[in-house]
Protein backbone atom coordinates (compact mmCIF):
# COMPACT_ATOMS: atom_id res chain seq x y z
CA UNK A 1 0.00 0.00 0.00
CA UNK A 2 1.41 3.39 -0.93
CA UNK A 3 1.80 6.16 1.57
CA UNK A 4 -0.79 8.12 -0.37
CA UNK A 5 -3.49 5.53 0.24
CA UNK A 6 -2.52 4.85 3.83
CA UNK A 7 -4.76 7.36 5.54
CA UNK A 8 -4.53 5.86 9.02
CA UNK A 9 -3.54 8.53 11.52
CA UNK A 10 -1.31 7.46 14.39
CA UNK A 11 -0.11 10.80 15.72
CA UNK A 12 -3.33 11.65 17.64
CA UNK A 13 -3.31 8.16 19.19
CA UNK A 14 0.33 8.49 20.27
CA UNK A 15 -0.37 11.99 21.60
CA UNK A 16 -3.18 10.70 23.81
CA UNK A 17 -1.19 7.69 25.04
CA UNK A 18 1.77 9.93 25.88
CA UNK A 19 -0.39 12.52 27.61
CA UNK A 20 -2.27 9.97 29.72
CA UNK A 21 0.98 8.13 30.45
CA UNK A 22 2.80 11.25 31.62
CA UNK A 23 -0.13 12.50 33.71
CA UNK A 24 -0.52 9.18 35.49
CA UNK A 25 3.18 8.26 35.70
CA UNK A 26 3.75 9.62 39.25
CA UNK A 27 1.19 7.11 40.51
CA UNK A 28 3.51 4.27 39.54
CA UNK A 29 6.99 5.65 40.13
CA UNK A 30 8.92 6.74 43.18
CA UNK A 31 10.07 10.29 43.87
CA UNK A 32 13.57 9.71 42.55
CA UNK A 33 12.24 8.57 39.17
CA UNK A 34 9.79 11.48 39.20
CA UNK A 35 12.76 13.84 39.42
CA UNK A 36 14.47 12.03 36.51
CA UNK A 37 11.25 12.21 34.48
CA UNK A 38 10.89 15.94 35.24
CA UNK A 39 14.36 16.48 33.82
CA UNK A 40 13.28 14.61 30.68
CA UNK A 41 10.20 16.81 30.30
CA UNK A 42 12.35 19.93 30.55
CA UNK A 43 14.80 18.53 28.00
CA UNK A 44 11.73 17.90 25.83
CA UNK A 45 11.44 21.69 25.50
CA UNK A 46 15.02 21.82 24.23
CA UNK A 47 14.30 19.02 21.76
CA UNK A 48 11.14 20.70 20.43
CA UNK A 49 13.07 23.93 19.96
CA UNK A 50 15.60 22.09 17.79
CA UNK A 51 12.87 20.28 15.89
CA UNK A 52 11.11 23.52 14.95
CA UNK A 53 14.38 24.70 13.41
CA UNK A 54 15.52 21.53 11.65
CA UNK A 55 12.51 19.29 11.12
CA UNK A 56 10.16 22.10 10.10
CA UNK A 57 12.34 24.87 8.71
CA UNK A 58 15.50 23.21 7.47
CA UNK A 59 17.78 25.22 9.78
CA UNK A 60 20.52 22.95 11.10
CA UNK A 61 21.38 24.54 14.42
CA UNK A 62 23.86 23.64 17.09
CA UNK A 63 22.85 26.74 19.01
CA UNK A 64 19.88 25.56 21.02
CA UNK A 65 22.18 24.78 23.95
CA UNK A 66 23.35 28.38 23.87
CA UNK A 67 19.83 29.77 24.38
CA UNK A 68 19.09 27.07 26.97
CA UNK A 69 22.26 27.85 28.91
CA UNK A 70 22.01 31.64 28.63
CA UNK A 71 18.55 31.54 30.17
CA UNK A 72 19.78 29.13 32.85
CA UNK A 73 22.63 31.47 33.77
CA UNK A 74 20.28 34.47 33.74
CA UNK A 75 17.86 32.94 36.26
CA UNK A 76 20.78 31.67 38.33
CA UNK A 77 22.18 35.20 38.50
CA UNK A 78 18.77 36.57 39.45
CA UNK A 79 18.54 33.93 42.18
CA UNK A 80 22.06 34.35 43.55
CA UNK A 81 22.69 38.05 43.08
CA UNK A 82 19.16 39.42 43.61
CA UNK A 83 17.49 36.59 45.53
CA UNK A 84 14.70 36.45 42.96
CA UNK A 85 13.24 32.96 42.46
CA UNK A 86 9.53 33.62 41.86
CA UNK A 87 8.18 31.38 39.11
CA UNK A 88 6.07 34.17 37.61
CA UNK A 89 9.33 36.03 36.95
CA UNK A 90 11.68 33.14 36.25
CA UNK A 91 9.66 31.82 33.29
CA UNK A 92 9.41 35.21 31.51
CA UNK A 93 13.13 35.85 32.16
CA UNK A 94 13.97 32.53 30.49
CA UNK A 95 11.72 33.30 27.53
CA UNK A 96 13.04 36.84 27.12
CA UNK A 97 16.71 35.83 27.35
CA UNK A 98 16.13 32.98 24.88
CA UNK A 99 14.26 35.30 22.50
CA UNK A 100 16.83 38.09 22.56
CA UNK A 101 19.82 35.76 22.21
CA UNK A 102 18.29 33.76 19.38
CA UNK A 103 17.15 36.91 17.59
CA UNK A 104 20.72 38.25 17.66
CA UNK A 105 22.04 34.95 16.26
CA UNK A 106 19.26 34.89 13.63
CA UNK A 107 20.05 38.45 12.63
CA UNK A 108 23.73 37.62 12.20
CA UNK A 109 23.35 34.24 10.48
CA UNK A 110 19.98 34.15 8.75
CA UNK A 111 19.06 37.69 7.78
CA UNK A 112 21.96 38.45 5.46
CA UNK A 113 21.54 39.75 1.92
CA UNK A 114 21.61 36.27 0.44
CA UNK A 115 19.98 33.10 1.83
CA UNK A 116 22.63 31.33 3.93
CA UNK A 117 23.78 27.79 3.22
CA UNK A 118 22.82 25.08 5.74
CA UNK A 119 26.48 24.48 6.60
CA UNK A 120 27.05 28.19 7.26
CA UNK A 121 24.25 28.29 9.83
CA UNK A 122 25.31 24.96 11.37
CA UNK A 123 28.90 26.09 11.80
CA UNK A 124 27.86 29.57 12.88
CA UNK A 125 25.61 28.30 15.66
CA UNK A 126 28.25 25.74 16.64
CA UNK A 127 30.80 28.53 16.97
CA UNK A 128 28.48 30.64 19.10
CA UNK A 129 27.81 27.67 21.42
CA UNK A 130 31.48 26.84 21.71
CA UNK A 131 32.46 30.47 22.32
CA UNK A 132 29.78 30.88 24.99
CA UNK A 133 30.87 27.67 26.73
CA UNK A 134 34.49 28.84 26.76
CA UNK A 135 33.49 32.28 27.93
CA UNK A 136 31.55 31.13 30.99
CA UNK A 137 34.20 28.50 31.77
CA UNK A 138 36.75 31.24 32.32
CA UNK A 139 34.47 33.85 33.83
CA UNK A 140 34.57 33.55 37.61
CA UNK A 141 31.70 35.99 38.21
CA UNK A 142 29.42 33.27 36.85
CA UNK A 143 31.24 30.44 38.58
CA UNK A 144 33.86 29.64 35.93
CA UNK A 145 34.28 25.96 35.11
CA UNK A 146 32.37 24.97 38.27
CA UNK A 147 29.18 26.65 37.12
CA UNK A 148 26.61 28.21 39.44
CA UNK A 149 24.55 26.53 42.09
CA UNK A 150 21.14 27.92 42.97
CA UNK A 151 20.51 27.55 46.68
CA UNK A 152 16.95 28.89 46.89
CA UNK A 153 14.04 26.86 45.59
CA UNK A 154 11.81 28.11 42.82
CA UNK A 155 8.86 29.74 44.58
CA UNK A 156 5.31 30.89 44.12
CA UNK A 157 4.83 33.52 46.81
CA UNK A 158 6.07 31.84 49.96
CA UNK A 159 5.47 28.30 48.60
CA UNK A 160 8.73 26.59 47.63
CA UNK A 161 8.62 24.33 44.58
CA UNK A 162 11.15 21.59 45.21
CA UNK A 163 12.14 18.99 42.66
CA UNK A 164 9.42 16.37 42.93
CA UNK A 165 5.76 15.95 42.14
CA UNK A 166 4.75 19.64 41.90
CA UNK A 167 7.75 20.50 39.74
CA UNK A 168 6.93 17.48 37.57
CA UNK A 169 3.45 18.77 36.81
CA UNK A 170 4.72 22.31 36.23
CA UNK A 171 7.27 20.98 33.73
CA UNK A 172 4.61 18.73 32.17
CA UNK A 173 2.12 21.57 31.82
CA UNK A 174 4.79 23.82 30.33
CA UNK A 175 5.74 21.13 27.83
CA UNK A 176 2.08 20.58 26.93
CA UNK A 177 1.49 24.30 26.34
CA UNK A 178 4.66 24.63 24.26
CA UNK A 179 3.68 21.52 22.29
CA UNK A 180 0.20 22.91 21.59
CA UNK A 181 1.55 26.34 20.61
CA UNK A 182 4.14 24.76 18.32
CA UNK A 183 1.54 22.45 16.79
CA UNK A 184 -0.74 25.41 16.16
CA UNK A 185 2.13 27.17 14.40
CA UNK A 186 3.26 24.26 12.23
CA UNK A 187 -0.32 23.34 11.23
CA UNK A 188 -1.15 26.93 10.25
CA UNK A 189 -0.66 28.59 6.88
CA UNK A 190 2.65 29.77 8.33
CA UNK A 191 3.51 26.09 8.81
CA UNK A 192 2.72 25.49 5.15
CA UNK A 193 5.40 28.05 4.29
CA UNK A 194 7.80 26.16 6.54
CA UNK A 195 6.92 22.88 4.81
CA UNK A 196 7.62 24.61 1.50
CA UNK A 197 10.93 25.90 2.82
CA UNK A 198 12.05 22.37 3.60
CA UNK A 199 11.14 21.07 0.16
CA UNK A 200 11.95 23.84 -2.29
CA UNK A 201 13.26 27.06 -0.79
CA UNK A 202 14.13 28.61 -4.13
CA UNK A 203 10.60 28.18 -5.43
CA UNK A 204 9.22 30.02 -2.41
CA UNK A 205 11.32 33.08 -3.22
CA UNK A 206 9.83 33.11 -6.72
CA UNK A 207 6.36 33.05 -5.18
CA UNK A 208 7.18 36.26 -3.31
CA UNK A 209 8.12 34.88 0.11
CA UNK A 210 11.10 36.38 1.93
CA UNK A 211 12.14 32.98 3.24
CA UNK A 212 14.88 34.38 5.50
CA UNK A 213 12.29 36.31 7.50
CA UNK A 214 10.22 33.17 8.08
CA UNK A 215 13.31 31.26 9.14
CA UNK A 216 14.40 34.02 11.51
CA UNK A 217 10.94 34.08 13.09
CA UNK A 218 10.92 30.33 13.70
CA UNK A 219 14.48 30.41 14.96
CA UNK A 220 13.60 33.15 17.45
CA UNK A 221 10.45 31.33 18.57
CA UNK A 222 12.50 28.17 19.05
CA UNK A 223 15.10 30.17 20.98
CA UNK A 224 12.36 31.39 23.33
CA UNK A 225 11.33 27.77 23.97
CA UNK A 226 14.94 26.73 24.62
CA UNK A 227 15.27 29.69 27.01
CA UNK A 228 12.14 28.61 28.86
CA UNK A 229 13.62 25.12 29.15
CA UNK A 230 16.94 26.48 30.41
CA UNK A 231 15.27 28.54 33.13
CA UNK A 232 13.29 25.55 34.41
CA UNK A 233 16.31 23.26 34.12
CA UNK A 234 18.57 25.53 36.20
CA UNK A 235 16.00 25.72 39.00
CA UNK A 236 15.14 22.02 38.83
CA UNK A 237 18.75 20.90 39.01
CA UNK A 238 19.74 23.76 41.32
CA UNK A 239 22.72 24.22 39.06
CA UNK A 240 23.82 25.56 35.70
CA UNK A 241 27.29 25.09 34.23
CA UNK A 242 29.27 25.49 31.01
CA UNK A 243 28.26 21.98 29.92
CA UNK A 244 24.62 23.08 29.91
CA UNK A 245 25.17 25.74 27.26
CA UNK A 246 27.79 24.34 24.93
CA UNK A 247 28.23 21.96 22.07
CA UNK A 248 27.45 18.87 24.16
CA UNK A 249 23.88 19.78 25.03
CA UNK A 250 23.30 21.33 21.59
CA UNK A 251 24.31 18.02 20.02
CA UNK A 252 22.04 16.14 22.41
CA UNK A 253 19.12 18.24 21.12
CA UNK A 254 20.00 17.07 17.59
CA UNK A 255 20.17 13.45 18.74
CA UNK A 256 16.85 13.62 20.60
CA UNK A 257 15.12 14.74 17.42
CA UNK A 258 16.87 12.31 15.06
CA UNK A 259 16.45 9.35 17.41
CA UNK A 260 12.78 10.05 18.11
CA UNK A 261 11.95 11.04 14.56
CA UNK A 262 12.48 14.41 12.89
CA UNK A 263 9.60 16.06 11.07
CA UNK A 264 7.11 15.84 13.91
CA UNK A 265 6.81 17.45 17.31
CA UNK A 266 6.23 14.11 19.00
CA UNK A 267 9.48 12.59 17.73
CA UNK A 268 11.82 14.77 19.81
CA UNK A 269 9.82 14.15 23.00
CA UNK A 270 9.93 10.41 22.37
CA UNK A 271 13.64 10.81 21.60
CA UNK A 272 14.31 12.47 24.96
CA UNK A 273 12.34 9.83 26.87
CA UNK A 274 14.08 7.01 25.00
CA UNK A 275 17.67 8.32 25.12
CA UNK A 276 17.50 9.46 28.73
CA UNK A 277 15.85 6.19 29.83
CA UNK A 278 18.43 4.10 27.99
CA UNK A 279 21.26 6.20 29.46
CA UNK A 280 19.81 5.89 32.96
CA UNK A 281 19.43 2.13 32.73
CA UNK A 282 22.77 1.48 30.99
CA UNK A 283 24.66 3.48 33.59
CA UNK A 284 23.15 1.20 36.24
CA UNK A 285 24.40 -2.05 34.71
CA UNK A 286 27.48 -3.14 36.62
CA UNK A 287 29.13 -5.00 33.72
CA UNK A 288 29.26 -1.93 31.46
CA UNK A 289 29.51 0.77 34.08
CA UNK A 290 32.82 2.08 32.78
CA UNK A 291 31.91 2.20 29.11
CA UNK A 292 28.12 2.56 28.94
CA UNK A 293 28.31 5.79 26.86
CA UNK A 294 29.97 3.72 24.11
CA UNK A 295 27.04 1.28 24.16
CA UNK A 296 24.63 4.21 24.04
CA UNK A 297 26.56 5.68 21.12
CA UNK A 298 26.29 2.40 19.20
CA UNK A 299 22.53 2.26 19.80
CA UNK A 300 22.08 5.87 18.65
CA UNK A 301 24.25 5.27 15.61
CA UNK A 302 22.29 2.15 14.73
CA UNK A 303 18.90 3.86 14.86
CA UNK A 304 20.03 7.00 13.03
CA UNK A 305 21.73 4.90 10.32
CA UNK A 306 19.15 2.17 9.77
CA UNK A 307 16.02 4.08 10.67
CA UNK A 308 16.62 7.67 9.51
CA UNK A 309 13.05 8.66 10.33
CA UNK A 310 13.60 7.61 13.96
CA UNK A 311 11.49 5.58 16.36
CA UNK A 312 8.34 7.37 15.26
CA UNK A 313 9.03 6.16 11.73
CA UNK A 314 7.90 2.64 12.72
CA UNK A 315 4.33 3.91 12.92
CA UNK A 316 4.01 7.34 11.34
CA UNK A 317 4.50 7.88 7.61
CA UNK A 318 6.21 10.89 6.11
CA UNK A 319 2.84 11.88 4.64
CA UNK A 320 1.23 11.97 8.05
CA UNK A 321 4.09 14.00 9.50
CA UNK A 322 3.79 16.67 6.83
CA UNK A 323 -0.02 16.51 6.86
CA UNK A 324 -2.35 18.65 4.81
CA UNK A 325 -3.10 22.31 5.28
CA UNK A 326 -6.11 23.03 3.07
CA UNK A 327 -9.79 22.54 3.72
CA UNK A 328 -10.71 20.25 0.85
CA UNK A 329 -13.46 18.46 2.77
CA UNK A 330 -15.48 21.60 3.20
CA UNK A 331 -15.54 22.10 -0.56
CA UNK A 332 -16.59 18.49 -1.07
CA UNK A 333 -19.51 19.07 1.28
CA UNK A 334 -20.36 22.21 -0.58
CA UNK A 335 -20.37 20.34 -3.88
CA UNK A 336 -22.47 17.60 -2.34
CA UNK A 337 -24.95 20.20 -1.08
CA UNK A 338 -24.98 21.83 -4.51
CA UNK A 339 -25.81 18.51 -6.12
CA UNK A 340 -28.50 17.76 -3.57
CA UNK A 341 -30.08 21.16 -4.03
CA UNK B 1 2.73 51.22 -23.35
CA UNK B 2 4.91 48.15 -23.03
CA UNK B 3 4.57 46.08 -19.86
CA UNK B 4 8.15 44.81 -20.17
CA UNK B 5 11.05 46.74 -21.65
CA UNK B 6 14.42 45.03 -21.95
CA UNK B 7 17.09 47.56 -22.86
CA UNK B 8 20.63 46.61 -23.92
CA UNK B 9 20.74 43.70 -21.50
CA UNK B 10 24.01 41.78 -21.31
CA UNK B 11 25.06 38.78 -19.24
CA UNK B 12 28.41 37.04 -19.00
CA UNK B 13 29.32 33.69 -17.49
CA UNK B 14 33.10 33.82 -17.20
CA UNK B 15 34.28 34.56 -20.70
CA UNK B 16 31.06 33.38 -22.34
CA UNK B 17 28.78 36.22 -23.37
CA UNK B 18 25.35 34.62 -22.94
CA UNK B 19 23.38 37.81 -23.64
CA UNK B 20 24.69 40.68 -25.71
CA UNK B 21 22.77 43.95 -26.01
CA UNK B 22 19.29 42.43 -25.95
CA UNK B 23 16.38 44.78 -26.67
CA UNK B 24 12.87 43.41 -26.43
CA UNK B 25 9.54 45.08 -25.76
CA UNK B 26 6.47 43.13 -24.66
CA UNK B 27 3.03 44.72 -24.79
CA UNK B 28 0.30 44.25 -22.20
CA UNK B 29 -1.96 41.18 -22.48
CA UNK B 30 0.01 39.71 -25.35
CA UNK B 31 1.63 36.31 -25.72
CA UNK B 32 5.28 36.72 -26.65
CA UNK B 33 7.51 33.84 -27.68
CA UNK B 34 11.27 33.58 -27.32
CA UNK B 35 12.76 31.12 -29.78
CA UNK B 36 16.19 30.23 -31.04
CA UNK B 37 18.66 27.39 -31.31
CA UNK B 38 20.13 25.69 -28.24
CA UNK B 39 22.48 28.02 -26.37
CA UNK B 40 21.02 31.13 -27.97
CA UNK B 41 20.29 32.69 -24.55
CA UNK B 42 16.51 32.21 -24.28
CA UNK B 43 16.48 30.70 -20.80
CA UNK B 44 19.22 33.07 -19.63
CA UNK B 45 17.10 36.02 -20.70
CA UNK B 46 14.02 34.59 -19.00
CA UNK B 47 15.98 34.05 -15.79
CA UNK B 48 17.32 37.61 -15.92
CA UNK B 49 13.73 38.87 -16.19
CA UNK B 50 12.59 36.66 -13.28
CA UNK B 51 15.60 37.43 -11.05
CA UNK B 52 17.11 33.95 -11.02
CA UNK B 53 20.28 35.73 -12.02
CA UNK B 54 21.03 39.35 -12.63
CA UNK B 55 21.92 41.16 -15.84
CA UNK B 56 25.44 42.62 -15.93
CA UNK B 57 24.48 45.42 -18.29
CA UNK B 58 21.37 47.24 -19.40
CA UNK B 59 18.03 47.51 -17.68
CA UNK B 60 14.80 45.61 -17.34
CA UNK B 61 11.73 47.76 -16.82
CA UNK B 62 8.59 45.96 -15.72
CA UNK B 63 5.33 47.87 -15.34
CA UNK B 64 7.32 51.10 -14.98
CA UNK B 65 9.68 49.69 -12.33
CA UNK B 66 13.37 49.13 -12.88
CA UNK B 67 13.73 45.55 -11.65
CA UNK B 68 17.18 44.83 -13.08
CA UNK B 69 18.82 44.22 -9.72
CA UNK B 70 15.72 43.52 -7.61
CA UNK B 71 15.21 40.23 -5.77
CA UNK B 72 12.89 37.49 -7.07
CA UNK B 73 10.62 38.18 -4.06
CA UNK B 74 10.22 41.81 -5.11
CA UNK B 75 9.46 40.84 -8.70
CA UNK B 76 6.93 38.21 -7.63
CA UNK B 77 5.21 40.64 -5.25
CA UNK B 78 4.87 43.11 -8.11
CA UNK B 79 3.12 40.64 -10.38
CA UNK B 80 5.87 38.76 -12.17
CA UNK B 81 5.89 34.97 -12.10
CA UNK B 82 8.14 32.27 -13.48
CA UNK B 83 7.49 28.66 -14.38
CA UNK B 84 10.86 26.96 -14.30
CA UNK B 85 12.24 24.84 -17.13
CA UNK B 86 12.69 21.90 -14.75
CA UNK B 87 9.41 21.52 -12.93
CA UNK B 88 9.66 23.26 -9.58
CA UNK B 89 6.84 22.31 -7.23
CA UNK B 90 6.58 21.05 -3.65
CA UNK B 91 6.57 17.27 -4.14
CA UNK B 92 5.61 16.27 -0.60
CA UNK B 93 2.64 18.61 -0.43
CA UNK B 94 -0.75 17.86 -1.94
CA UNK B 95 -1.78 19.60 -5.17
CA UNK B 96 -4.22 21.66 -3.12
CA UNK B 97 -1.50 22.80 -0.73
CA UNK B 98 0.84 23.67 -3.61
CA UNK B 99 -1.79 26.06 -4.93
CA UNK B 100 -2.60 27.38 -1.45
CA UNK B 101 1.09 28.05 -0.85
CA UNK B 102 1.27 29.98 -4.07
CA UNK B 103 -1.75 32.21 -3.51
CA UNK B 104 -1.30 32.88 0.20
CA UNK B 105 2.04 34.63 -0.35
CA UNK B 106 0.17 37.92 -0.56
CA UNK B 107 -1.01 37.58 3.07
CA UNK B 108 0.77 39.12 6.05
CA UNK B 109 2.83 36.93 8.37
CA UNK B 110 0.28 37.41 11.15
CA UNK B 111 -2.64 36.30 9.01
CA UNK B 112 -0.59 33.24 7.99
CA UNK B 113 0.00 32.37 11.65
CA UNK B 114 -3.68 32.74 12.46
CA UNK B 115 -4.66 31.01 9.18
CA UNK B 116 -7.19 33.72 8.47
CA UNK B 117 -7.28 33.43 4.71
CA UNK B 118 -7.48 29.65 4.44
CA UNK B 119 -11.26 29.20 4.18
CA UNK B 120 -11.87 32.15 1.90
CA UNK B 121 -9.31 30.83 -0.61
CA UNK B 122 -10.83 27.36 -0.82
CA UNK B 123 -13.27 27.90 -3.69
CA UNK B 124 -10.73 29.83 -5.73
CA UNK B 125 -8.20 27.02 -5.31
CA UNK B 126 -10.72 24.34 -6.27
CA UNK B 127 -11.79 26.36 -9.33
CA UNK B 128 -8.17 26.59 -10.46
CA UNK B 129 -7.62 22.88 -9.87
CA UNK B 130 -10.73 22.15 -11.94
CA UNK B 131 -9.52 24.50 -14.68
CA UNK B 132 -6.26 22.54 -14.88
CA UNK B 133 -7.99 19.15 -14.62
CA UNK B 134 -6.47 18.48 -11.20
CA UNK B 135 -9.59 18.71 -9.00
CA UNK B 136 -9.81 14.94 -8.58
CA UNK B 137 -6.19 14.90 -7.50
CA UNK B 138 -6.47 17.75 -4.99
CA UNK B 139 -5.27 15.52 -2.17
CA UNK B 140 -2.64 13.67 -4.21
CA UNK B 141 0.97 14.49 -3.44
CA UNK B 142 2.39 16.68 -6.18
CA UNK B 143 5.40 14.40 -6.47
CA UNK B 144 3.12 11.50 -7.44
CA UNK B 145 1.69 13.27 -10.49
CA UNK B 146 2.85 12.48 -14.01
CA UNK B 147 5.37 14.87 -15.54
CA UNK B 148 2.72 16.57 -17.67
CA UNK B 149 0.40 17.11 -14.71
CA UNK B 150 3.27 18.48 -12.64
CA UNK B 151 3.84 21.04 -15.39
CA UNK B 152 0.17 21.96 -15.28
CA UNK B 153 0.25 22.22 -11.52
CA UNK B 154 3.16 24.62 -11.70
CA UNK B 155 1.37 26.71 -14.31
CA UNK B 156 -1.78 26.63 -12.15
CA UNK B 157 0.28 27.88 -9.19
CA UNK B 158 1.18 30.93 -11.24
CA UNK B 159 -2.16 31.46 -12.96
CA UNK B 160 -4.15 31.59 -9.70
CA UNK B 161 -2.11 34.61 -8.67
CA UNK B 162 -3.27 36.48 -11.79
CA UNK B 163 0.21 37.84 -12.43
CA UNK B 164 0.69 40.77 -14.77
CA UNK B 165 3.52 38.89 -16.45
CA UNK B 166 3.99 35.14 -16.55
CA UNK B 167 7.26 33.67 -17.80
CA UNK B 168 7.06 30.08 -19.00
CA UNK B 169 10.29 28.24 -19.62
CA UNK B 170 9.51 25.32 -21.91
CA UNK B 171 6.02 24.65 -20.53
CA UNK B 172 5.42 21.68 -22.81
CA UNK B 173 8.81 20.04 -22.33
CA UNK B 174 8.42 16.25 -22.09
CA UNK B 175 4.71 16.36 -22.93
CA UNK B 176 2.83 14.25 -25.47
CA UNK B 177 1.32 16.05 -28.52
CA UNK B 178 -2.11 15.74 -26.92
CA UNK B 179 -0.87 17.29 -23.68
CA UNK B 180 0.78 20.12 -25.63
CA UNK B 181 -2.46 20.93 -27.38
CA UNK B 182 -4.32 20.87 -24.06
CA UNK B 183 -1.69 23.13 -22.48
CA UNK B 184 -2.27 25.71 -25.22
CA UNK B 185 -6.00 25.57 -24.55
CA UNK B 186 -5.44 26.01 -20.83
CA UNK B 187 -3.33 29.11 -21.38
CA UNK B 188 -5.58 30.98 -23.80
CA UNK B 189 -8.20 32.10 -21.22
CA UNK B 190 -5.59 33.95 -19.13
CA UNK B 191 -4.92 36.43 -21.93
CA UNK B 192 -7.50 38.85 -20.50
CA UNK B 193 -5.38 39.61 -17.47
CA UNK B 194 -1.89 38.23 -18.02
CA UNK B 195 0.97 38.83 -20.41
CA UNK B 196 2.89 35.72 -21.31
CA UNK B 197 6.54 35.33 -22.30
CA UNK B 198 7.23 31.77 -23.41
CA UNK B 199 10.46 29.98 -24.21
CA UNK B 200 9.70 26.91 -26.25
CA UNK B 201 11.40 24.53 -28.67
CA UNK B 202 8.20 23.37 -30.33
CA UNK B 203 7.91 26.01 -33.06
CA UNK B 204 4.49 24.89 -34.32
CA UNK B 205 3.04 25.11 -30.83
CA UNK B 206 4.52 28.52 -30.08
CA UNK B 207 3.39 29.92 -33.45
CA UNK B 208 -0.17 28.85 -32.68
CA UNK B 209 -0.30 30.47 -29.27
CA UNK B 210 1.85 33.63 -29.56
CA UNK B 211 1.17 37.04 -31.08
CA UNK B 212 4.80 38.06 -31.37
CA UNK B 213 8.13 36.29 -31.48
CA UNK B 214 11.69 37.27 -30.68
CA UNK B 215 14.37 35.09 -32.22
CA UNK B 216 17.66 34.88 -30.36
CA UNK B 217 20.91 33.58 -31.74
CA UNK B 218 24.26 33.49 -29.91
CA UNK B 219 23.02 35.87 -27.23
CA UNK B 220 21.70 38.48 -29.65
CA UNK B 221 18.31 39.34 -31.07
CA UNK B 222 18.23 37.95 -34.59
CA UNK B 223 14.75 39.15 -35.43
CA UNK B 224 11.65 40.45 -33.72
CA UNK B 225 8.06 40.84 -34.87
CA UNK B 226 4.68 39.21 -35.41
CA UNK B 227 4.47 35.49 -36.07
CA UNK B 228 3.82 36.16 -39.75
CA UNK B 229 6.84 38.46 -40.04
CA UNK B 230 9.11 35.94 -38.35
CA UNK B 231 7.84 33.14 -40.59
CA UNK B 232 8.89 35.18 -43.62
CA UNK B 233 12.23 36.32 -42.16
CA UNK B 234 15.18 35.18 -44.26
CA UNK B 235 17.61 35.55 -41.33
CA UNK B 236 15.51 33.23 -39.20
CA UNK B 237 15.11 30.71 -41.99
CA UNK B 238 18.85 30.66 -42.48
CA UNK B 239 19.57 29.98 -38.82
CA UNK B 240 16.89 27.31 -38.58
CA UNK B 241 17.82 25.58 -41.80
CA UNK B 242 21.57 25.64 -41.24
CA UNK B 243 21.85 25.10 -37.49
CA UNK B 244 18.66 23.60 -36.05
Amino acid sequence: MSEQKNTRRYIPIIEIILLVGLISAPLFINEFITVILTRMLILGLLAISFELCWGYSGIMTFGQGLFFGMAGYAVALFANKAGFVQIWGVIPIGIIVGTITSFIVAWLLLLGKKPPEIIFVALGTLTFSYAAERLVSGWYWVGGGNGMSIFDFLSLGSYEIEAGLVFYYIAGLTLLLVYLASRFLVRSQFGLVLAGTRQNEKRLAFLGYRVRTFKALVFTFAGAIAGLGGALYAHHEGFIGPNNMGIGISTMAVLYALFGGAGSLLGPIIGVLAIESISFNLSDIEAIKSFWPVVLGIILLGVVTFKPDGILGFLVTQRERIGTFGRIKKRKNKRKNDLES
Amino acid sequence: MALLEIKDVGKKFGTLRALDGINVSVGENSFHGLIGPNGSGKSTLLKAIAGDHYADEGSIIFNGLDITQRSPEFRAKNGLNLKFQITSIFPELSCYDNILLSIQSMQSVWSLITSRGKDSLNDKIMDTLEQFKLADRAETLAGELSHGLQQWLEIAMSVIRKPKLLLLDEPTGGMSPEERRATGELLLPIKNHTTLVIVEHDLEWIKDICDNLTVLDQGKVLDDGSVEQIEKSEKVKEVYTTRV
